[in-house]
C-alpha cells in the first residue's frame, strides 16, 4: 500500500498531532524513567551525581526526540527501513574493525560526544526492516521457503556480528525479536517447530563441544551457565551476582527497607548496582509492592502497545508496534529473570531504569516510531 | 506490489490472531515473574533478610587486657606496656615501593621485612593496614612521625604487649607469654574465639600458662557494619570485655632478686618458704634467662645459646629438678625410727666406717668411721652407718610413709610449669616399675637419701618447714587474686610426737652451731637469728671398690657433671622458726662447702629483709662477706624497665 492510500485527510496535522499521541504509553514511560531516577539517586548514596542527573538529561533529550520522531509521518520512516538496516549492519562491521573494547567486549564506537552502540540501534532497525519486508510481501508468499530464508538471513547477519563482539544477551534479544516478528507476520508454524527443535539440538551440541578443540562458546559463557544452574557452587566467584541479588530482593519483604535504606546496595554487595542489577535495589528498598508496581507499569506499556497495534489497520505500523513492544518486553523479562535467578546473567539492562545513554535513547527513538505509527494510523 | 484491501484485511486478521497469541504469552510470562517476586520477597523474605544481615554485620573481638602480676609488696612483675609498630595502608600510600624505600632510609628495616610487606600489600585489600615492623623503638617512631609528610600511608600504631620489668628474676616462676601458635590451638579442645586474633598473647610457661584462664579475661565484642570488600563502615554497638585478674604472688621481689644474684651463674636453685603460711618468698633457679626475649620472639641464635648451655637455664630447677636428697633425708629416716619408738634415750651405734648388709659393704663417707654415735652426733657429723642401722630396723615402708608426710614424693599444688612429683620409693613401686623385689640394700641407700630417693628443692623446703613447725605446711605461690586474699592451705598439726620433733631440731641446731657440726662454718652469730639445718652431698656416680682402695677421687678432680650435688636445708630463727630454706647446687661438691654458705646468706637476707649487718656473720668471714655484698648489690637489677629503652 503506497502512502497515497493512507487516509491523509483523517490524520491530524501540525501541532494537533500532539493531542493524538498515545499519551498513556508516554506517561507510563516517563513514570518508569522516574522510578529509575529515584533508584539511581539512591544507589549513589543520595546524590544526583554521578548517575541520576545525566540520566535525567538524557531522558529529557530522548523524550523530545521521541516527540520529534512521532511528528514525522510513519510512511517516511518506512521508506528509511531498508537504508537504516544496511547502515546499522555497516556500523556493526565498523565496531568489529575499529570498535573500542570495553569489559572484554567490542560494543561501541566513540563518536566523541557519545558512545554509539550499534547493537542497540540494530534492535530497532531490524524490527523496522522486517516490518517493511512483510508489509511489502504478499501475504500468500509469507510461508514460501525462499521468502522465509530472506528474513532469516537478515536476522542472522546482525545476530552473528553481535555474538562476535561478544554480547550474548543482545544477540539472543535480536534473534528473539526477529523470530517474534516473523511469527507475527504469519510464517507457518512448521518453521518455528523446526527451529525450536534444532535450537535444542544446537544447545546439546554446544554442551558437547565443551573442552574440545572446536568449542563453540567461550569458557566464561560456560561458567555463567554453570553458575546459573547452581549458583551455590561458587558463592564468591561467578555465582556471587546471582546469590547476592537474590538476597537483596528477598530481604526487601513486603514493603522493603525504605528509600536509601537497602543494606545490600549501600554496602556494595550488589555488583553493577546502577546498571543491570538496579532492579534489586528497587526490590530491596521498596519491597514486593515496589517491584510488582514496576512490573505492572511494564505490563501496561505492553498492553497499550498491543492495543494500539490491533487497532491499527496498517500492516507495517502494527508489525512495527508489536515488534517494538516485543523488544521492550524481552528487555525487562530477560533482565528480571536474570536478577531473580531464573535466567543466566547475560548482561541485559532494565529498560528505562538502568543507567546507560544509548540504550535509553534508542528505546525512546523506538517509541517515537511507535507514536508516529499511532498518530498516523488509518482511521 | 499493489495489494488489495481484502488482502490487507486478511493479513491484518492474521496479525491480530498472532499478536493476541504472543501478547497472551507475554502477559503469562509477566505473571510468572510476579509469582517469582512473590516467592522471593514474601514467602522467603525472612530467610533472605537473615542472609542480608549476615552479609553486612561482622562481629569483631576486642582483646581483653591481660591481668598484671605483682609481688607480695606490690612491686610489678608483669605488666602490659605499649608496643609500637609501623603499618602502611596501600590506598593512602599510593606508590608503596617508593614509600617503603624512603622509610628504609629513615629507620633501619630488615630486607626480609620489606619483602614480606610488599607481598602482603599485594594480597590484602587496599584499605587494610599491613604491618611493616613490630616492636619499633621510640626514637624510630618519632622519626617516622617527623617525616610523616614524606611517608603517606605510613602510621605508627600502638598495641599492648607483655613486659617483665624484673627481667630474668622471675623467668621460671612467671614464665612468659607468646603469640598463640597453631600448636597451642590444637591442644585446646574448644578454643575461645579471642585466641584466633593474630598474635594474641597467651601464657606459654609458668604462672602465665597455669593461671591463663584468670589472667586472660573475657574478650569484648563490637558489631560493625562492613561493605562487600570488608571495609568497616560504622560501629553498630560494642560490649566491653573484662580485663584479666591481677595476681599477687607470695614472692618477695627484693629477696628473689637477691637469691637469683647470689646463685649467679651456678647451676643451682633455692627456695625460701614462710614456715607459718607456706608462702614461697623466693623460688630461684640459676642460670636464668630474660623472658622478654620470648615475648618478642626469640632469635634462633639466642635460643640455641639457651638450649645448648649445659647448666640448662630453661629448666625450672626448683620444682622440676629432682635430686637424691642425700644426707638432708636423714631427718626423715630418724623421724620414722623415733615415731616407731625404735630409738631409746641412750641408744648408740658403733660406726667403723662401713656396714655389712647381706654380704655387701656399705660405706660411711668417713672412711675411718665415727666410733660410738647417738642420734644428735650422727646428724651433726652426718654419720651414714647410724642411719643404715636405723633403716634396717625401721623398714622401707615406714621411711617412705614418713617421707610423704613431710611432703617428699608428693606433687605440690603450685601453679608453675613441670612441677615434679619426685619419688619416695616403696616395695610395691619397685615391683611394678622394675619387676624386682625390694632388697634390704635398697633400704640402706634410701636411708641416707640415695638410691631411688628423689626430691625437688621445693619438696625439701616443705620438709624443712614441716620439721620446724610440726605442722603440714603447704606451699603457696598466689597471695591474692584481684585483691582477694587466697586461703592458706594446710598448716594443721601433723600429729607427731613433739619430743621427737624437738630432738630433730636440736640435732639440726648442732649441725650448724656445734663446733663439730658439718655446717659450723656457715653459722649465724646473732643470737636472735640463729639457724638450724642439714647439709647434704649426694652422689651421682658409683664409687667402685677399686677406687675406694686407691682413695676416693676428690670432687675437684672430677669433670663437672660427675661431681656430687651439694644440698642444704635450714630454718631460722631456731626458737620461733620463720623461714625454711632449701638450696641445691648441681654438681657443686660438698653440701657444707657449696650449699650451706648460700643458704645462710639467703636466710639472713630474708630475716633482715635486706642486706644483713656484718656482725651476724662469724668474725673471720666478715671481710669476705662485705666484698661479696658489694658485688651482689651491683649485680641485682634495679627494677629496670626492660622492653623499651634498649637502644
Amino acid at each position: 500500500m503506497s502512502y497515497l492510500e493512507y487516509a491523509v485527510k483523517s490524520a491530524p496535522t501540525g501541532f494537533r498531532k500532539i493531542l493524538y499521541l498515545n499519551w498513556p504509553v508516554a506517561i507510563l514511560l516517563a513514570s518508569v524513567a522516574g522510578a529509575g531516577f529515584l533508584m539511581l539517586y539512591s544507589v549513589a548514596g543520595g546524590d544526583f551525581n554521578p548517575w541520576a542527573e545525566p540520566q535525567m538529561k538524557r531522558f529529557a533529550l530522548g523524550f523530545v526526540l521521541m516527540l520529534g520522531v512521532a511528528m514525522v509521518p510513519i510512511w517516511f520512516w518506512r521508506s528509511l527501513a531498508g537504508v537504516g538496516y544496511l547502515v546499522t549492519v555497516a556500523l556493526l562491521v565498523a565496531v568489529e574493525l575499529f570498535g573500542t573494547v570495553g569489559m572484554g567486549a567490542q560494543r561501541w564506537i566513540d563518536l566523541g560526544f557519545m558512545r554509539l552502540q550499534p547493537s542497540e540501534l540494530m534492535k530497532i532497525t531490524l524490527v523496522m526492516f522486517l516490518a517493511a519486508y512483510y508489509d511489502w510481501l504478499p501475504a500468500k508468499r509469507t510461508s514460501h521457503p525462499f521468502w522465509v530464508l530472506l528474513p532469516v538471513i537478515a536476522i542472522m547477519i546482525p545476530t552473528l556480528l553481535v555474538l562476535r563482539q561478544p554480547d550474548l544477551g543482545t544477540s539472543i534479544l535480536l534473534l528473539a525479536a526477529g523470530g517474534g516478528l516473523m511469527f507475527l507476520a504469519g510464517v507457518h508454524w512448521a518453521y518455528f517447530t523446526v527451529v525450536v527443535a534444532s535450537a535444542v539440538g544446537l544447545v546439546a551440541t554446544v554442551f558437547q563441544s565443551r573442552g574440545t578443540d572446536w568449542q563453540l562458546i567461550k569458557d566464561y559463557q560456560f561458567r555463567r551457565i554453570d553458575t546459573f544452574l547452581d549458583p551455590s557452587t561458587d558463592p564468591l566467584g561467578s555465582g556471587y551476582h546471582i546469590t547476592q541479588s537474590k538476597i537483596a530482593l528477598g530481604s526487601g519483604g513486603w514493603t522493603g527497607r525504605g528509600f536509601m535504606q537497602g543494606t545490600q546496595t549501600r554496602l556494595n554487595f550488589l555488583p553493577e548496582k546502577h546498571t543491570d542489577f538496579i532492579f534489586t535495589t528497587l526490590a530491596e528498598e521498596f519491597g514486593f509492592l515496589g517491584s510488582i508496581s514496576l512490573l505492572g507499569l511494564y505490563a501496561l506499556i505492553i498492553v497499550f502497545c498491543i492495543w494500539s497495534a490491533l487497532t491499527n489497520k496498517d500492516r507495517f505500523s502494527s508489525l512495527l508496534i508489536l515488534g517494538i513492544a516485543l523488544n521492550f518486553f524481552l528487555f525487562f523479562a530477560v533482565n528480571m529473570s536474570m536478577v531473580m535467578g531464573l535466567a543466566p546473567v547475560v548482561g541485559v539492562p532494565l529498560p528505562m531504569v538502568s543507567y546507560g545513554g544509548s540504550a535509553m535513547l534508542v528505546l525512546l527513538l523506538a517509541f517515537g516510531l511507535m507514536q508516529s505509527a499511532h498518530v498516523h494510523r488509518l482511521r | 506490489m499493489k495489494k488489495t484491501r481484502a488482502e490487507n484485511d486478511l493479513s491484518h486478521g492474521q496479525i491480530s490472531r498472532r499478536a493476541a497469541l504472543l501478547g497472551g504469552a507475554q502477559l503469562l510470562f509477566i505473571g510468572g515473574l510476579a509469582a517469582r517476586m512473590r516467592f522471593l520477597q514474601v514467602d522467603q523474605a525472612d530467610q533472605f533478610r537473615l542472609l542480608a544481615e549476615e552479609n553486612r554485620i561482622n562481629v569483631r573481638l576486642i582483646p581483653p587486657s591481660r591481668g598484671e602480676v605483682f609481688d607480695r609488696n606490690g612491686r610489678r612483675l608483669a605488666q602490659n606496656a605499649p608496643s609500637y609498630r609501623i603499618v602502611i595502608v596501600r590506598e593512602d600510600a599510593g606508590d608503596t615501593d617508593a614509600v617503603l624505600d624512603r622509610l628504609s632510609r629513615i629507620i633501619p628495616l630488615a630486607p626480609e621485612d620489606i619483602q614480606r610487606t610488599k607481598e602482603e600489600l599485594k594480597r590484602s585489600p587496599s584499605f587494610l593496614p599491613v604491618t611493616i615492623a613490630e616492636d619499633v623503638r621510640w626514637q624510630d617512631i618519632s622519626r617516622v612521625s617527623v617525616n610523616a609528610p614524606a611517608l603517606p600511608g605510613v602510621t605508627p600504631e600502638v598495641g599492648l604487649s607483655r613486659v617483665y620489668p624484673q627481667g630474668s628474676d622471675f623467668a621460671h616462676v612467671l614464665g612468659y607469654v607468646g603469640p598463640v601458635s597453631d600448636y597451642d590451638l590444637e591442644k585446646i579442645a574448644d578454643p575461645e574465639p579471642v585466641l584466633r586474633i593474630p598474635r594474641f598473647q597467651i601464657g606459654k610457661v609458668g604462672v602465665e600458662t597455669k593461671l591463663e584462664p584468670l589472667l586472660r579475661g573475657k574478650a569484648g565484642a563490637k558489631r560493625v557494619e562492613v561493605n562487600a570488600a570488608g571495609r568497616v563502615m560504622r560501629e553498630l554497638d560494642r560490649r566491653e570485655g573484662t580485663a584479666g585478674s591481677d595476681l599477687q604472688l607470695t614472692i618477695d621481689a627484693k629477696l628473689q632478686g637477691y637469691v637469683q644474684a647470689r646463685l649467679s651463674e651456678e647451676s643451682a636453685s633455692a627456695v625460701v618458704m614462710d614456715c607459718d603460711t607456706g608462702d614461697l618468698l623466693a623460688c630461684a633457679s640459676a642460670p636464668t634467662f630474660d623472658p622478654n626475649l620470648f615475648v618478642r620472639g626469640i632469635s634462633v641464635k639466642d635460643y640455641r645459646a639457651l638450649t645448648g648451655n649445659k647448666y640448662r637455664p630453661l629448666a625450672s630447677k626448683t620444682v622440676q629438678g629432682l635430686y637424691p636428697p642425700g644426707s638432708t633425708f636423714k631427718m626423715i629416716t630418724a623421724m620414722a625410727a623415733l615415731e616407731a619408738g625404735l630409738i631409746g634415750p641412750d641408744d648408740t651405734v658403733y660406726c667403723p666406717g662401713h656396714l655389712e648388709v647381706s654380704g655387701r659393704r656399705f660405706h660411711c663417707w668417713k672412711r675411718a668411721g665415727h666410733g660410738w654415735v647417738d642420734l644428735q652426733t650422727s646428724l651433726k657429723r652426718s654419720c651414714d652407718v647410724y642411719y643404715y642401722d636405723l633403716a634396717i630396723k625401721v623398714g622401707i615402708e615406714k621411711i617412705s610413709a614418713m617421707a610423704r608426710r613431710f611432703g617428699l614424693g608428693v606433687k605440690h599444688d603450685v601453679p608453675m610449669s613441670a612441677v615434679a612429683q619426685g619419688l619416695a620409693p616403696t616395695m610395691d613401686w619397685k615391683q611394678q616399675t622394675y619387676n624386682q623385689s625390694w632388697r634390704v640394700g635398697d633400704t640402706v641407700n634410701v636411708s641416707i637419701g640415695q638410691g631411688f630417693m628423689l626430691a625437688s628443692p621445693l619438696q625439701l623446703a616443705v620438709m624443712t618447714a614441716r620439721l620446724a613447725t610440726g605442722r603440714a605446711v603447704e606451699p603457696r605461690l598466689i597471695k591474692s587474686v584481684d585483691g582477694i586474699e587466697q586461703p592458706v592451705r594446710g598448716g594443721e598439726s601433723m600429729g607427731m610426737n613433739e619430743n621427737n620433733l624437738r630432738k630433730m631440731r636440736r640435732a639440726m641446731n648442732a649441725v650448724v652451731n656445734d663446733r663439730r657440726g658439718t655446717a659450723y662454718g656457715s653459722r649465724i652469730i646473732e643470737d636472735e637469728m640463729r639457724m638450724a639445718g642439714k647439709t647434704g652431698t649426694s652422689q651421682v656416680r658409683n664409687i667402685t671398690a677399686a677406687e675406694r682402695r686407691a682413695g676416693v677421687i676428690r670432687n675437684e678432680d672430677l669433670p663437672w657433671e660427675r661431681r656430687d650435688h651439694a644440698l642444704f636445708v635450714n630454718f631460722a630463727p631456731i626458737e620461733r622458726p620463720k623461714y625454711a630454706v632449701a638450696v641445691v647446687v648441681e654438681h657443686g661438691g660438698g653440701g657444707s662447702k657449696a650449699a650451706a654458705p648460700i643458704a645462710r646468706d639467703i636466710t639472713l637476707q630474708a630475716l633482715y629483709d635486706g642486706p644483713p649487718p656484718l656482725d651476724a656473720y662469724p668474725a673471720k668471714d666478715r671481710e669476705r662477706i662485705e666484698a661479696e655484698q658489694e658485688r651482689l648489690r651491683d649485680m641485682q637489677p634495679q627494677a629496670s624497665f626492660v622492653g623499651q629503652d634498649q637502644a
